[in-house]
């Protein structure tokens, strides 16, 4: 594993990227080590400086109380934690991944580009949902699309045939796409200004609600083929979507499952969230849906200069993301 | 399995700390975790040991600080304690709840050498 960047190494595979590890590493040292080289002789510095000062008296032992003071526990602290050095923290575990977060909705914002986050259990019909909507859009939009699976590029090679650009992002072992991941996966993918950007997340219900990867909006499908209480087995997805997607409604007619129900479940959970009733094989549903994303893509777009030119490719340096 | 990220997170925060902090060794490291927080708190402890091997903090204690999940009752008009993110009033019985705490998921401090 990579402890600078946090990504594995090893296991995460970004179609078409090879080599931008070593560099993230090799940077990071040095300038790690400078760093603490400077920290040292600007000490060293200072303790010299007053020494010389204070001729007299013992103010070395003043001088070690106030450096204690400011390092040691002044409060209260956790149950188990001793007297010896503490460090407050106050950091969120998530921190840095917000961070790389914050940099891919920056250059989301910047483009006036829609990147939306799609979330479900395995095969409740991501990819199949993704291929229906991209050619729908197509005629009058410019879609692109970033894979997230553990393993296999079949995903992207399934979107790439309806003529969108994909990038497969394989996490190994991992079971959710992160910020990071995503950032480099821009940099491949250069999405245009003014279009549609689809993350389809690793087909988990629990991991991927808790990483931002700097979307838009997140967007859970559900399908009638799982269960009505799924909202509630797995409420954190459900809380953290804006959109549900309820798909394969063609099959309701066969199965025992309550449509009512459901939407009441999620709505216990997130009461914000809107539900949308489709059927990717039959495209029922799809006219709301479609109202949908272009609503939320003129949202983006509004107060970009660009949406006259909206065939002009951007030719903004995209390294900047995935640095 | 999450957690194995977090912790990769924790680790990372750890590594960055001691270079400001100067500290070579973490002995304890105490994480405040809510209930909403989405985290398996066996589970991370399992991936902390994994992953600190080998690392500035290999050996050191887990200490978790459980964290109470707290919402706004729109009813009871008072702040009340719920288990999970779809539990009713524990007072009232009201669906009208909003969560306010409970989502916590960070380092509050560490016991270094």
């Amino acid at each position: 594993m990579c402890t600078v960047c946090g990504c594995s190494s090893g296991n995460v595979k970004i179609e078409g990227q090879t080599k931008d590890h070593t560099h993230d590493h090799s940077h990071d040292h040095s300038h790690d080590h400078s760093h603490d080289h400077h920290d040292h002789s600007h000490h060293d510095h200072d303790h010299s400086h007053d020494h010389s000062h204070d001729h007299t008296h013992h103010h070395d032992h003043s001088d070690e109380h106030t450096h204690d003071y400011g390092q040691g526990p002044a409060h209260a602290h956790a149950p188990g934690l001793s007297q010896a050095r503490m460090v407050q923290i106050e950091q969120n575990i998530l921190s840095k991944n917000d961070e790389y977060a914050s940099t891919n909705r920056a250059f989301f914002n910047e483009r006036g580009i829609l990147a939306l986050n799609l979330v479900s259990s395995p095969g409740s019909g991501k990819t199949t949902t993704l291929c229906r909507t991209i050619t729908e859009l197509q005629d009058k939009h410019v879609c692109s699309v970033i894979e997230g699976d553990q393993q296999t590029a079949n995903d992207a090679d399934r979107i790439r045939e309806t003529g969108a650009k994909a990038i497969q992002v394989n996490t190994g072992k991992g079971c959710h796409l992160d910020g990071h991941m995503v950032g480099h996966a821009l940099g491949s993918l250069n999405p245009q200004e003014g279009s549609f950007v689809f993350i389809e997340n690793v087909g988990n219900l629990v991991c991927p609600a808790s990483f931002d990867l700097g979307e838009a909006h997140k967007i859970v499908i559900l399908s009638v083929t799982e269960g009505e209480d799924k909202p509630l087995k797995y409420p954190d997805m459900f809380h953290a979507a804006d959109l549900m997607l309820l798909n394969k409604v063609d099959l309701l007619p066969h199965i025992e499952f309550d449509v009512e129900k459901t939407i009441e479940n999620a709505r216990r959970v997130n009461p914000g969230i809107k539900v949308l009733q489709i059927s990717s094989t039959t495209g029922e549903g799809y006219g709301d849906w479609i109202n949908w994303l272009e609503a939320t893509l003129a949202l983006a777009t509004t107060g970009h200069s660009f949406k006259d030119t909206a065939e002009k490719q951007s030719d903004v340096e995209m390294s900047a993301v995935a640095e | 399995m999450h957690e194995m990220s977090l912790c990769e997170g924790i680790l990372q925060i750890l590594e960055s700390e001691s270079a400001r902090q100067n500290f070579t060794k973490v002995k304890k490291v105490a994480l405040q975790i809510g209930p909403l927080s989405g985290v398996e708190v066996d589970a991370l402890k399992f991936s902390f040991d994994v992953v600190m091997k080998g690392s500035l903090a290999e050996d050191s204690e887990l200490i978790i600080i459980d964290m109470p999940a707290t919402a706004w009752c729109m009813q009871c008009a008072e702040t009340v304690t719920i288990k999970q993110r779809y539990d009713d009033c524990p007072v009232c019985g009201s669906a009208q709840i909003q969560v306010t705490a409970g989502e916590e998921l960070s380092i509050k401090e560490l016991e270094v050498d």
